[in-house]
């Protein structure tokens, strides 16, 4: 896992300096008098040769050290560090219902496995898994927000409402409203993965023989399906949760840049657009962080849950 | 041949891995003959019978899809742009699967010190965010059809590289490669003709999910604006749509290509799990 995030990191570090024009124009704001400008130059160390660059980043990267804003001319950790939960918030929204639902409906789709509701069910989920989500977004405004007017069309909150806390900025009535259209349309996006991991499971323990025992023990089907078959079909499913939030994080900057949600993702795609590297290569790195601790995360569940696994 | 007649079978049986090839046939068929299909140039401002230019016009006769905001039929935008999609999926789909059975074949059936550094490589590649990656490096390199090819190529192999070495590594404890072993038959020759025929299948899940996966990506890149600046592609039309703000009064700018990106998409997904039931024979009905 170390040698991932290093080489990530190195990977950041080149990608930002192949960038066109003047490679200090990236890390430098042309805006900023000189005095600040040779400043940054010093912390960043640009006017060092590159491995030497290449040792100052590293060492600022690992000491959360990212940088000046160009955009805010803030610390970049300062307006991340807000967007981060806002973005925690929107996706573990929608990655529980995605997996609630789903676990439920693949059990009940390998269950049922054959009839027509089970091939209904299928399609309907990789509809919405092929469709795009800035797309379904889109159409889910378009309907919900615009035509019907039941939710608002974007942001975190409506204008003009104070925020004294934390709290106050994540629990009410007002930021649940505005969560609705992006979880449930991000939801539907992921569904069709722990749906159909689920769906396969269950088939495979179905065909195993301490269901027929549980069978011919005498339980009642919904028994065997709840206490047995569904129990022992978790395992890939929680696997692929943690899996998942590498593509998840993926959907969120579409779906945070379409509801208007100030989030990680469309920070990354704001910082890019305004040319503000420090932002971008911070968003992307903690991306990248979140992914490689869940990679492992998932290795290391898989072990737990299945004695079978074992790491040597 | 046989076995991929035998393919071709099980596919057709599948309902909706029928349902995906057709899909998919038919966009090709659309993408071939588009410029024929297409009844006006998709960048050109139109104007109305009445000679009024055709700004925001909804679905009529003329424009079936409706017209743009610069007056541009939404239609042929449609037509034209399954090109771009099918090229970017189809290049990624055969690129991303050579790469990663290569890479899985190899690591599998040697083992040793070439398998931890091709996983190692492949588990550094899983720490990649895809998207963010792709969009980083296009707005980097800057935006054109083979820079968003080549960042969607650089990080789909990974999931083929470790599906196919977990696939050789049973395959390779099995008497007939044994046999094959004793029978004097080379490294390659073990690799080529005797262990990569079977894994055929299951290369053939990720090829269609993978040319799923880049359709999507691309048409994401193209709808945050970064879409080749030569090219009609259905996430630019998107892009346009949602920079105008169509969504609030022009439906017919927005639904039309996003329905062809799912459509199109969801056939790699059919066909994909089509083929999953062929490599994996115990989800097969008994």
């Amino acid at each position: 896992m170390l040698v991932t995030l290093l080489v990530l990191s190195t990977l950041i570090f080149f990608l930002f300096r192949i960038l066109p024009g003047d490679p200090l124009s990236m890390f430098i704001d042309a805006a900023l008098p000189v005095e600040a400008q040779e400043a940054v130059m010093k912390q960043f160390g640009l006017d060092k040769p590159l491995w030497q660059q290449y040792i100052t980043y590293m060492s600022n990267l690992f000491r959360g050290e990212f940088g000046v804003s160009f955009h805010y001319r803030q610390p970049v950790i300062e307006i991340i560090g807000e967007k981060v939960w806002s973005t925690a918030i929107l996706m573990g929204a929608a990655l529980l219902i995605a997996f609630a639902v789903g676990v439920l409906g693949g059990a009940i789709m390998a269950w049922i496995r054959g009839s027509k509701i089970e091939i209904f069910g299928t399609a309907l989920a990789l509809f919405f898994r092929s469709a795009p989500v800035f797309w379904t977004g889109m159409v889910v405004l378009l309907i919900f927000s615009y035509r019907l007017g039941w939710f608002p069309a974007g942001g975190m909150r409506s204008v003009g409402t104070e925020v004294l806390s934390n709290w106050d900025k994540f629990v009410s009535l007002d930021f649940l409203h505005h969560l609705v259209l992006p979880a449930l349309t991000a939801a539907l996006y992921y569904i069709a993965t722990p749906l159909l991991v689920m769906r396969t499971a269950m088939i495979e323990v179905m065909n195993d023989d301490f269901i027929e025992m549980a069978r011919a023990k005498g339980l009642s089907e919904w028994k065997v399906l709840t206490r047995h078959a569904m129990r022992n079909s978790l395992l890939p499913v929680v696997t692929v949760l943690c899996l998942m939030v590498g593509f998840a994080i993926g959907g969120q900057v579409l779906i945070e840049t379409v509801f208007r949600w100030p989030g990680l993702g469309r920070e990354m795609v704001a910082a890019i657009q305004r040319n503000d590297y420090p932002v971008a290569q911070a968003t992307f790195f903690l991306m990248g962080i979140l992914v490689i601790f869940l990679n492992l995360v998932a290795d290391l569940l898989y072990g737990i849950l299945d004695p079978r696994v074992t790491y040597d | 041949m046989n076995a991929l007649r035998e393919h071709f079978e099980i596919l057709m049986k599948d309902r909706l891995g029928m349902i995906g090839m057709a899909i998919l046939v038919s966009f090709v068929l659309i993408a071939i003959f588009a410029p024929y299909i297409a009844p006006y140039d998709p960048m050109e401002s139109q104007y109305r019978p009445d000679g009024s230019f055709a700004r925001m016009d909804p679905p009529s006769r003329e424009f079936i899809f409706g017209t743009t905001r610069m007056g541009r039929d939404v239609f042929s935008q449609v037509v034209i742009g399954s090109r771009v999609a099918l090229i970017v999926g189809i290049v990624s789909a055969i690129a991303s699967t050579l790469i990663g059975v290569n890479v899985g074949l190899i690591s599998g059936y040697y083992g040793g010190r070439i398998d931890n550094f091709l996983m190692r490589l492949t588990d550094i590649v899983y720490g990649v965010p895809f998207l963010p990656f792709v969009i980083i490096l296009v707005a980097i390199l800057g935006p054109s059809l083979g820079n968003t090819l080549l960042a969607i190529i650089l990080i789909s192999w990974r999931t083929t590289a470790r599906v196919i070495r977990s696939q050789v590594l049973t395959l390779k404890q099995r008497v007939f490669i044994e046999a094959a072993k004793v029978s004097g038959a080379g490294n390659l020759r073990i690799i080529y003709r005797h262990i990569m025929p079977n894994i055929v299948p299951m290369a053939l899940v990720y090829t269609a999910m993978n040319l799923s996966t880049a359709i999507l990506t691309e048409a994401s890149v193209s709808f945050l604006g970064y879409g080749d600046p030569l090219l009609v592609s259905w996430g630019k039309t998107l892009h346009m749509a949602y920079v105008a703000q169509a969504i609030y009064d022009a439906w017919w700018w927005v639904v039309p290509p996003g329905l062809a990106i799912t459509l199109l998409v969801l056939s790699g997904f059919f066909i994909s799990r089509a083929y999953e039931e062929i490599a994996n024979p115990r989800l097969r009905q008994r």
